[in-house]
C-alpha cells in the first residue's frame, strides 16, 4: 500500500475535457460525462433561482404581517420555490449529474446505452426548464407546486399552462435517463461484474430509473387534464362542471411520492459510497442495502394516500395507506442502521465529503422518524398542512439529498476535474451548513406542533420568534450553499493535480486517470472480485 | 414586541390531550433513536479516527442476528403506532350521536358559518362548552381546510361534497380558527376565532344574535319559494317522491343501486337530478344549478332533515 501513497500525483494527458474544444464540441457532446457537466452546470443555475426565492420568503416572515411583498407575490414565491427545487433541481441533481457521470465508469462501460438519447434528455429538460423560466419571468404562478384543483385549473389567473408545460416537458427527460440507465445497468456490465458485484450506488441509480420510468408518467397525465379542463373546460376537477377535484390529488401523489425516493434513493446511494471509503470498510449487509433500495422502490407506489388523511378519502384507504406507509420506513431504517454499523472499527476520516456523509445519516434520520409523525393518522390530523410538514420535508431534502448531493460532488471532484479543492474550506462549509439547516427547520417542527399553517403570507404574532430564528438560519445556510460554490470553481484552474485515486477508494471508476479518458477506460476493465475489497491488500479486485 | 412562544399549543379538548399522549409518544421515540445514532455516530468518529494513512482494518463480518433485530425492533413500535393512530383517528371523525350541528361554507376567503337556530356568523363561531359539536362542512368554490388547532382538528373544505368534523370543548375561551389548504391569493387572511362560551353565556349570544326563523323554517320558506313542494306532496301523490322520513334512509335508484339520503344525496338531487332516476317516476325535475347557493342548499337540507323526524305520513 505504501507505493500507492508515496505515488505523485499526475494527470493524464488527453482526457474529456481537453480532447476537443468548441461550444459546439459540448452541445452537441454525446459523452456520458460531458453531458453530467452540462446537466450540472443547468441544475446549478436553477438551484439558486429556487434559492433566491426562498431568501425572500424567509425574509419576508420576519414579520408577523409580512415585511416584504403582498401577499400574492409570497404565494408566487413559494410556488417558483416548490416547482424549481422539485422539479429541476432534485428530481435531475444525482442521477443526472452524478448518475450520467459514474453509471457507466462503475459497471466498466465506455458509455451509457443511448449516447444520443442522453444528449436529448438534456435538451428536453432545458425546454422544460426554459417554459417554467418564461412562467416566472412573464408574472409567475400562484397555485403552489402541488397545482391543487380547482384552484389551478378555474380560479387563478396565473401562468399554470406555462408552469405546466414545463413541468411536463422536462418529465420526458427523467424518463429518457431512467430508461437508458435501467438498459445500461443490465446490458453493459463489464465481464465479471455481477448483480452483486455491483457498487451500491448503481443499486440506488437502478432502483430510481424504475420508479422514473413507471411513475413519471402519471404526473404527465394528471398535468395533461389539467391543462385539458383549464383550456377547453372539460369537466375532469371542477365540481361545478361535474369534475371530482379529489381525483386530481390522487393522480398528483401517485407521481409526486413515489417522487420524493427519486430524490433521496440516489443520496442514499452516494452515502453508501463515501461512509465505505472515508472509514476503509466494506458495508455492513451490503445485501440488506441494496435489496431495502428496491423495496422502497416498490413500497413507494402504494403510499401516496397518506397525503390526503384529512381530503375526505374513505377512513379505510386511510388505514391501508398508514399501514403501507410504516412499512415503508423500515427499510429506510435498515439502511441507516447498517451505515451506522458500517463506521464500527473502521478507519474514519474527517475529509468533507464524510462530513456530509455523516449529517446526511444524522439529518435523514430525524426526517424519517418525524415522517412517522405523518404516517400515523390521529397526529396527521393535526400536523397536515402545518409548518411540521414543511421541516419533515426539508429535513429530508435539503438534509438528506442535498447533503448527499453535495458529499458526491466534493467526493467525485478530484475524478470530474482531476483537482482538488481546498480541504479546510470545505470542511468549514459543511459545518456552516449543518448549523445553518438545522436553525431553519428545527424551529419549524415547533411552529407546526404549535399549529402555524404552511403557505401563509401574514401569521399571528406569536409565532413570530420562532419564525425569525428560522430566518436567521436560512441567512447562514444561504451563506454555506455560496462557499463551495467559489472555492470549487477556484480549484478548476488553481486547484493541486488529484491523481487518479485521491481517496484511496476501491470503487472502479477510481481505476482510470482523473479526469477520465473519453472512453473511461484504457483497456476495458475484467472484475474478479468483491466491490468493497477494503481489508484487502491492494484492492485486489480488477 | 414578540414573546417567547409556548412549546405547547393549547389544550381544549379531551380529543387533543389523547393526540398529544401520541404525539409526546411519538417524540420520544424520535429523540431515541436520533440520540441513538448520532451517538453512534460520534463515539464512532472519535474512537475509530484514522490514526495512519496507511490503516486497513479488517472487514467485520455481516451479522444476520443485528439485521433482524434492527427489523423487528421499529416494525414493532410501528405496528403499535399504527393502531394507536387509526384509533384516535377513527374516534376524531365519528361525531357522537345528538350532537350539536353547525354548518360550514368556505369560499374565497371567508368562512361562513351557520347555527341551526339561525344565526350566522362570518369568520367567528360562538358554541357551548362541554357540548359535542358536529361541523357540516363544504365549499362555495375551491377546497379550504378547517383547522382548530387547540382542537388537534382539521380537514378539508371540498367544494361538491359534505366533509365533517367534530369537537366537544372542554373550557371557555377564545381559539384559533385557520384555513389549512392553500386557496388563492389571502389564504393567509382566512383566519377566525372560536368562541367557546359557558351555556348560560351561550343561551344569551343565541337570544341577542337571534334571527326571525332557524335554517329549518329557512328551508322551508325556500321550499315553497322554489315551488318544491308543488311536486313534493307529503301523501306521496305528487309527482315527485314525499320527502317525510327519507333523510337516513336507504333508497333504491332505477339502476338498481342503493344509496342512502344524507345530505351530498340531497344536495346532489336538487342540483343534478337526472343522475338519481327513481323507479315509478318520471324524471321530470328540472335542476336548480345557479338557483341555490351553498348555504341556501344547507337550509333545504335542514329542512328536508326536520321531515325525517315528523310523524306525518309516511310513505315506504
Amino acid at each position: 500500500m505504501s507505493t500507492a501513497v508515496a505515488e505523485v500525483p499526475v494527470q493524464s494527458q488527453v482526457h474529456y475535457l481537453n480532447a476537443n474544444y468548441g461550444i459546439k464540441s459540448w452541445l452537441f457532446t454525446t459523452d456520458h460525462k460531458r453531458i453530467a457537466l452540462l446537466y450540472l452546470g443547468s441544475i446549478t443555475l436553477m438551484f439558486f433561482i429556487g434559492g433566491a426565492a426562498a431568501v425572500l420568503m424567509r425574509l419576508h416572515l420576519i414579520e408577523p404581517a409580512g415585511a416584504l411583498v403582498q401577499p400574492e407575490t409570497y404565494n408566487k414565491l413559494f410556488t417558483m420555490h416548490g416547482v424549481v427545487m422539485l422539479f429541476f433541481f432534485l428530481v435531475p441533481s444525482i442521477p443526472a449529474t452524478l448518475g450520467n457521470f459514474l453509471v457507466p465508469m462503475m459497471i466498466g462501460a465506455r458509455d451509457l446505452a443511448f449516447p444520443r438519447l442522453n444528449l436529448l434528455s438534456w435538451y428536453v429538460y432545458i425546454t422544460g426548464a426554459a417554459f417554467t423560466l418564461y412562467a416566472l419571468i412573464s408574472g409567475g404562478v400562484d397555485t403552489g407546486w402541488t397545482f391543487y384543483t380547482p384552484l389551478s385549473s378555474h380560479y387563478v389567473t396565473t401562468h399554470v399552462i406555462a408552469t405546466a408545460m414545463g413541468v411536463f416537458i422536462t418529465g420526458f427527460s427523467s424518463i429518457l435517463t431512467g430508461l437508458n440507465f435501467i438498459v445500461t445497468i443490465h446490458k453493459m456490465r463489464a465481464p465479471g461484474l455481477t448483480w452483486k458485484r455491483m457498487q451500491l450506488f448503481l443499486w440506488s441509480i437502478y432502483a430510481t430509473s424504475v420508479i422514473f420510468v413507471l411513475a413519471t408518467p402519471v404526473i404527465a397525465i394528471a398535468l395533461f387534464l389539467l391543462v385539458l379542463e383549464r383550456i377547453f373546460h372539460v369537466g375532469i376537477f371542477d365540481p361545478a362542471i361535474g369534475g371530482d377535484p379529489v381525483l386530481f390529488q390522487h393522480l398528483f401523489w401517485f407521481y409526486s411520492h413515489p417522487a420524493v425516493y427519486i430524490m433521496i434513493l440516489p443520496g442514499m446511494g452516494v452515502v453508501s459510497e463515501l461512509v465505505t471509503c472515508f472509514s476503509r470498510k466494506k458495508p455492513f449487509g451490503y445485501i440488506f442495502i441494496a435489496y431495502s433500495s428496491l423495496a422502497i422502490a416498490m413500497i413507494s407506489f402504494f403510499v401516496w394516500g397518506h397525503h390526503m388523511f384529512v381530503s375526505g378519502q374513505s377512513v379505510y384507504a386511510g388505514f391501508i395507506f398508514s399501514a403501507l406507509s410504516f412499512a415503508v420506513a423500515i427499510p429506510s431504517a435498515i439502511k441507516v442502521f447498517n451505515w451506522t454499523a458500517t463506521l464500527y472499527k473502521g478507519s474514519i476520516s474527517y475529509d468533507a465529503p464524510m462530513l456530509y456523509a455523516l449529517g446526511f445519516i444524522g439529518l435523514f434520520t430525524m426526517g424519517g422518524l418525524t415522517g412517522l409523525f405523518l404516517a400515523s393518522m390521529a397526529t396527521d390530523i393535526h400536523l397536515h398542512d402545518t409548518y411540521f410538514v414543511i421541516a419533515h420535508f426539508h429535513y429530508i431534502m435539503v438534509g438528506g439529498a442535498v447533503m448527499a448531493y453535495l458529499g458526491g460532488i466534493h467526493y467525485w471532484w478530484p475524478k470530474i476535474t482531476g483537482r482538488l479543492y481546498h480541504d479546510g474550506w470545505a470542511r468549514f462549509a459543511a459545518f456552516v451548513i449543518f448549523i445553518g439547516f438545522n436553525l431553519t427547520f428545527f424551529p419549524q417542527y415547533m411552529l407546526g406542533y404549535l399549529g402555524m399553517p404552511r403557505r401563509y403570507a401574514v401569521y399571528p404574532a406569536e409565532f413570530q420568534v420562532l419564525n425569525v430564528m428560522s430566518s436567521a438560519g436560512a441567512s447562514i445556510l444561504g451563506v454555506g450553499y455560496l462557499i463551495p460554490f467559489v472555492y470549487l470553481l477556484w480549484s478548476i484552474r488553481y486547484g493541486p493535480i488529484a491523481g487518479s485515486n485521491p481517496w484511496q477508494s476501491t470503487g472502479l471508476e477510481w481505476k482510470t486517470p482523473s479526469p477520465p479518458p473519453t472512453e473511461n477506460f484504457e483497456v476495458p476493465p475484467v472484475i474478479t472480485g468483491e466491490p468493497y475489497g477494503y481489508a484487502e491488500p491492494e484492492h485486489a479486485r480488477v | 414586541m414578540a414573546q417567547w412562544p409556548n412549546l405547547r399549543p393549547e389544550v381544549a379538548s379531551v380529543h387533543a390531550e389523547r393526540m398529544d399522549h401520541l404525539f409526546f409518544f411519538l417524540t420520544g421515540v424520535t429523540l431515541f433513536f436520533t440520540f441513538l445514532i448520532f451517538g453512534a455516530i460520534f463515539y464512532f468518529m472519535i474512537k475509530y479516527r484514522r490514526r495512519s494513512e496507511t490503516e486497513r482494518p479488517p472487514a467485520t463480518r455481516d451479522s444476520r442476528i443485528l439485521e433482524i433485530t434492527w427489523i423487528v425492533i421499529p416494525s414493532l413500535i410501528c405496528i403499535v403506532l399504527f393502531f394507536w393512530g387509526a384509533r384516535l383517528f377513527f374516534a376524531a371523525f365519528n361525531p357522537p350521536q345528538g350532537a350539536m350541528e353547525i354548518f360550514v361554507v368556505g369560499k374565497q376567503w371567508m368562512w361562513h358559518l351557520q347555527h341551526p337556530e339561525g344565526p350566522r356568523e362570518i369568520n367567528q363561531l360562538h358554541v357551548p362548552v362541554d357540548v359535542p359539536i358536529v361541523l357540516t362542512m363544504t365549499s362555495e368554490d375551491v377546497i379550504h381546510g378547517f383547522f382548530l388547532p387547540e382542537f388537534r382538528i382539521k380537514r378539508d373544505v371540498v367544494p361538491g361534497r359534505y366533509l365533517s368534523e367534530w369537537f366537544q370543548a372542554t373550557k371557555t375561551g377564545t381559539y384559533h380558527l385557520f384555513c389549512t389548504q392553500y386557496c388563492g391569493a389571502l389564504h393567509s387572511g382566512m383566519r377566525g376565532t372560536l368562541e367557546v362560551m359557558s351555556p348560560t353565556e351561550y343561551a344569551e349570544w343565541l337570544r341577542d344574535n337571534a334571527t326571525a326563523e332557524s335554517m329549518t323554517q329557512m328551508g322551508r320558506q325556500l321550499f315553497t319559494r322554489l315551488g318544491c313542494d308543488t311536486c313534493h306532496l307529503a301523501d306521496g301523490s305528487g309527482t315527485g317522491p314525499a320527502l317525510e322520513g327519507r333523510f337516513g334512509k336507504p333508497v333504491t335508484l332505477a339502476s338498481g343501486e342503493s344509496r342512502v339520503v344524507d345530505e351530498s344525496f340531497v344536495r346532489q338531487a336538487i342540483l343534478d337530478p337526472g343522475s338519481l332516476p327513481l323507479p315509478n317516476y318520471r324524471p321530470v325535475m328540472p335542476t336548480f344549478r345557479g338557483q341555490v347557493n351553498e348555504e341556501q342548499i344547507l337550509q333545504l337540507i335542514a329542512y328536508i332533515k326536520s321531515l325525517g323526524s315528523s310523524e306525518r305520513s309516511q310513505t315506504p
